[in-house]
């Protein structure tokens, strides 16, 4: 039985089109139009502002489904078509070998509405007529057309995006041109960011009603979603930056909502500036991609560029790694997630919407994009790999990528981490960096519709979580689950079940959509085959099958923890009649004092409510959407519609050719069993043991994490979120426990990094990959550890001469020269007055005068007023001149 | 033929009218002097359109000289006449208001 699924069910590809696929800019100008209005006149409006951001996205999230909807006709349009009814478009088959004509097939995406282009394009290529009368008349919808071979086989065509591009400016000879790329993704992403974010401002009207900056929080809430939206339909990696940095600065304001508490802003700070580190390598990676893709910045010649072969694969190497800094900074992977739970400081909805559901995925979105870049520069699929003598290798069992592996480090330290917050919400945060690792493991092993599937049901659910939690410490007035939480289901019975929901979702129990998602990213690594001795989809990462299971557990622990602080037990809170500062900030409380005269917390009202059932319905049932194929035997039709849909067809020749693993019974069995002996493990600790001993209690007094003293260590290294923060602040003193944990870790995930990405292009078995891993991952902790441990002690001694020495450079050579600088300044200054002024300037201007009063002299004795003599002198001079005249001639 | 001949009286009338404008002081005669100059580029013009058999007479051009110098010497005339209104003389050695 052959176990890959075959992609595409022909290479032919049909340009796909409507007004809403060509119009789609429309979607984030509306938002950015209700910005401006919020911005400048909120304030003088009756609702403050949010009416109008409230009514803009719900436009946009109708408009958004009116596209999804088209691009769905257009899908199946593509489907049925045969080279009689449709136009095919032909890609121009060229030799791969010569890598130095690439650039001109590669044009077909700038707007043709050029009468250049379009010579180019008839002159250049065996472009099918018809198709490109059509590229000729629409100057909006042209797509991405370009060189695909047709195979001839049966079965329909692949839709391709569709890009509308208009020039922005042109130099010397080269055009940059902003657009629009819509395809599936590009519409997933609109409608779950249209959808979260229409939630999300409904539910706001209620939980930051009264706040002090309502106008300023509904203005950037439509600045985000007017900056995800654009981000998401960019056709060129250059839009693509600026919505980047557009979210980000979005994300920035709205964590320091509440600026005036120092941590709140502190925590923007540390969010941008995590993200700048990421954004140098975005930059980079950019660059090297326009370079390494022929001067291109055009996502789809981009990703052309790479799959082509034209490319050099170490350039592409690079590049991706660039982007993969991008990736772990805006998408909290480890290392450079430390951001991402301190920005829990900002409004519970805006963590729903910006810090789980939307903003953090554009990592993943980026490298879904850019999926030709990393698909080939990070050698994703094995059938990539070659050796040196050029030949095909099997690298089963050993498979393993820089980005697999971040992603599985990544979604291990979210989950550990998880584990021992108090705070519901960064338990949530950590949960988001777990599952982020998830999707961008998911990326790493090929499983690209399982990513985005994932991205889809983790918005749904996880903003779901948020949202819950939210009304939670909107009753309570505190995200702390220990001191104010406990049987809050009997107070907030909605807020409870749809929690609830969210929490199974997450948990990745069945039928829950977070079951589905998870489990083809499991299927996806292809490691089950290496268990179940089949071939695999596109290489056996079993590691990250292995992590991916153990992170599965953990999360539904975890869940089952915040439920039991949260939901059961019993009520702790009640006594805050001193309200604590940082709860005070995250709350509009001033508002809601008249209510918050305490007693037992109610449930909160319809707006928070609905949301809520809204995000808990679609948990429940969004994973339906991508049944795996053949899943209890029904149809085609039903299953897989997901990746039906948003999965580009590489016969468009920007998306890689991906193996799909096949489903598999027993690894659904598998996992199921798995989380639920987790959910069994933390049920038994919580809901029995925890609550025998007293029904208010949190943890058990002589817990596991006091007796055992490996336990113990592990807990406070968690508690000191492995010690990473310690080492960027530089604050408090690193102990030598941490440092052993944090070189670990650090040096295990650097060494299996470096050992295995960059080996993966060679002829290298899974023990030797693993023995070089190994090493360098130790060399690095060695390196780390060694530093830290000795550091301590050298910091402590030699920061006071270092002081001393800083402060004598500063004060004698620093301010020396800025002194000498200055005092020669003046020096200048002078001599520049006494010599240019004085002597050159004025001088020369005064001798102009003396000369001309002397020349007058001269000349006015020649002035005697007598016509005679004037005569005289002309008559002298004639005859000279006549004289002359004769002479010469 | 004779053009020397009337090379020559040219010559001579030219040179006596440069001679008076040069020398006069009476403006009056200078103005007649000028007459001179003119009427001896007249007989130039003639004399070598004849000479040549030109296709536009010479003659065309001398008759406008003719009347360009009449008008010349009306302006002439009464530029003297406002000189001596104004100095009671006509001695050119006396006009000298653009000395410097």
């Amino acid at each position: 039985m052959n176990s890959f699924l075959a992609v595409e069910a022909g290479g032919d590809v049909v340009q796909a089109g409507g007004f809403f696929l060509e119009n789609v800019w429309i979607i984030p100008a509306i938002m950015a139009v209700s910005f401006v209005i919020i911005l400048g006149f909120g304030k003088r409006m009756p609702s403050g502002g949010s009416n109008v951001g409230i009514a803009a996205v719900v436009v946009c999230f109708i408009l958004a489904l009116l596209t999804a909807g088209q691009w769905i006709g257009e899908v199946n349009r593509a489907e049925g078509c045969s080279a009689d009814t449709c136009a095919y478009i032909h890609f121009d088959d060229k030799d791969h070998s010569d890598g130095g004509d690439h650039s001109d097939d590669e044009d077909h995406s700038e707007d043709e509405d050029h009468s250049d282009d379009e010579d180019h394009d008839e002159g250049a290529f065996p472009v099918d007529a018809s198709a490109s009368g059509l590229t000729g008349e629409s100057a909006a919808a042209i797509g991405a057309v370009a060189l695909v071979e047709s195979n001839g086989e049966g079965g329909g065509a692949s839709a391709l995006a569709v890009i509308s591009e208009r020039t922005w400016w042109s130099n010397g000879g080269f055009d940059f041109t902003v657009g629009t790329m819509v395809d599936g993704l590009t519409v997933t992403l609109l409608v779950v960011v249209t959808l979260v974010s229409m939630l999300v401002h409904i539910y706001s009207t209620d939980y930051v009603a009264g706040d002090r900056r309502y106008t300023h929080f509904f203005g950037f809430l439509s600045l985000f979603t007017a900056a995800m939206l654009f981000f998401v339909t960019s056709a060129n990696v250059l839009q693509m930056i600026v919505g980047w940095e557009l979210v980000g600065v979005c994300s920035f304001a709205l964590i320091g909502h509440w600026w005036e508490d120092q941590d709140n802003s502190d925590a923007a700070l540390k969010a941008f500036l995590t993200n700048r580190v990421g954004d140098m390598g975005l930059l980079i990676g950019m660059i090297i991609l326009f370079f390494a893709s022929g001067e291109k910045w055009g996502i789809v010649d981009i990703n052309r560029a790479a799959l082509d072969g034209s490319t050099s694969h170490t350039l592409l190497l690079i590049a991706s790694l660039c982007l993969l800094a991008a990736v772990m900074s805006k998408s909290g992977q480890f290392f450079l997630h430390t951001w991402l739970p301190d920005a829990m400081a900002g409004p519970t909805p805006v963590s729903a919407l910006i810090h789980a559901a939307t903003m953090v995925v554009a990592g993943v979105y980026l490298i879904a994009r850019l999926y030709g870049v990393f698909w080939e520069g990070l050698s994703i699929g094995v059938s990539n790999v070659t050796n040196a003598a050029g030949d095909l290798i099997d690298t089963s069992g050993a498979s393993i990528n820089a980005l697999a592996i971040i992603g599985a480090v990544t979604t291990l330290v979210g989950a550990s981490l998880a584990f021992v917050q108090d705070d519901i919400k960064k338990v949530l945060a950590y949960s988001t960096i777990s599952q982020l690792g998830y999707m961008t493991m998911a990326l790493g092993v090929g499983a690209w519709t399982a990513a985005i599937f994932h991205l889809t049901t983790h918005a749904f659910f996880k903003a779901c979580l948020f949202l819950g939690a939210g009304s939670v410490s909107h009753a309570v007035h505190s995200f702390d689950m220990k001191k104010d939480m406990g049987g809050m289901r009997k107070f907030m019975p909605t807020t409870y079940k749809t929690f609830l929901i969210g929490s199974i979702a997450l948990a990745g129990l069945p039928p829950l959509a977070g079951f589905w998602s998870k489990d083809e990213i499991l299927v996806g690594t292809g490691g089950w085959g290496f268990f179940e001795g089949k071939p695999h989809s596109n290489g056996a990462y079993t590691v990250m099958l292995v992590m991916g299971l153990i992170t599965a557990a953990m999360t539904a622990a975890y869940m089952t923890r915040v439920m039991y602080l949260t939901f059961f037990g019993e009520f702790r809170g009640g006594h805050h009649d001193d309200h604590d500062d940082a709860l005070a900030a995250d709350h509009a409380v001033d508002a809601h004092d008249d209510h918050a005269h305490h007693g037992d917390p109610h449930e909160s009202g319809p707006r928070i409510l609905w949301p809520l059932r809204i995000l808990a319905f679609l948990a429940v049932v969004f994973g339906f959407f991508n049944l795996p194929p053949g899943f209890l035997g029904l149809p085609d039709g039903i299953t897989e519609r997901f990746g039906h849909y948003v999965e580009p067809s590489s016969a468009g020749k920007y998306f890689p050719k991906i193996n799909h693993a096949d489903p598999s019974w027993s690894l659904a069995i598998a996992s199921t069993l798995i989380v639920s002996a987790a959910v069994a493990v933390a049920y038994r600790y919580y809901f029995v043991r925890v609550n025998q001993q007293s029904p208010s209690a949190t943890e058990l007094v002589n817990g596991p994490t006091e007796r055992f003293g490996l336990l113990k260590a592990g807990h406070t290294m968690l508690k000191n979120r492995y010690y990473l923060d310690h080492i960027y602040d530089g604050g408090d003193p690193v102990s030598p426990a941490g440092s052993v944990a944090m070189g670990t870790i650090f040096g295990a995930a650097a060494g299996l990094t470096l050992g295995f990405s960059l080996d993966n292009g060679l002829d290298q078995a899974f023990v030797p990959s693993l023995i070089w891993g190994l090493v360098l991952g130790l060399t690095v902790f060695v390196i780390v550890a060694a530093a830290l441990r000795t550091g301590v002690g050298i910091a402590t001694f030699v920061k006071r001469p270092l002081a001393f020495a800083a402060n004598w450079v500063h004060e004698n050579i620093i301010d020396g020269a800025v002194d000498e600088v200055g005092k020669n300044s003046v020096k200048g200054a002078n001599a520049l007055y006494t010599y240019i002024d004085q002597g050159a300037i004025d001088g020369s201007v005064n001798a102009v005068g003396r000369g001309s009063q002397g020349a007058g002299g001269e000349l006015r004795r020649w002035s005697t007023g007598q016509v005679q003599q004037y005569a005289t002198v002309m008559f002298a001079g004639a005859t000279l001149l006549a004289g002359l005249l004769i002479i010469v001639i | 033929m004779y053009l020397v001949q009337f090379l020559l009286l040219s010559a001579i009338l030219f040179c006596i009218g440069v001679y008076g404008v040069l020398a006069r002081r009476n403006a009056v005669l200078v103005l007649m002097s000028i007459e001179l100059i003119l009427n001896a580029v007249n007989i130039n013009l003639i004399a070598f359109g004849a000479y040549n058999g030109a296709a536009i007479p010479a003659e065309v051009f001398a008759l406008f000289i003719i009347a360009v110098a009449a008008a010349e010497v009306g302006v002439g005339l009464a530029l003297v006449l406002t000189i001596y209104r104004n100095s009671k003389s006509i001695d050119l050695h006396e006009v000298d208001l653009l000395k410097g």
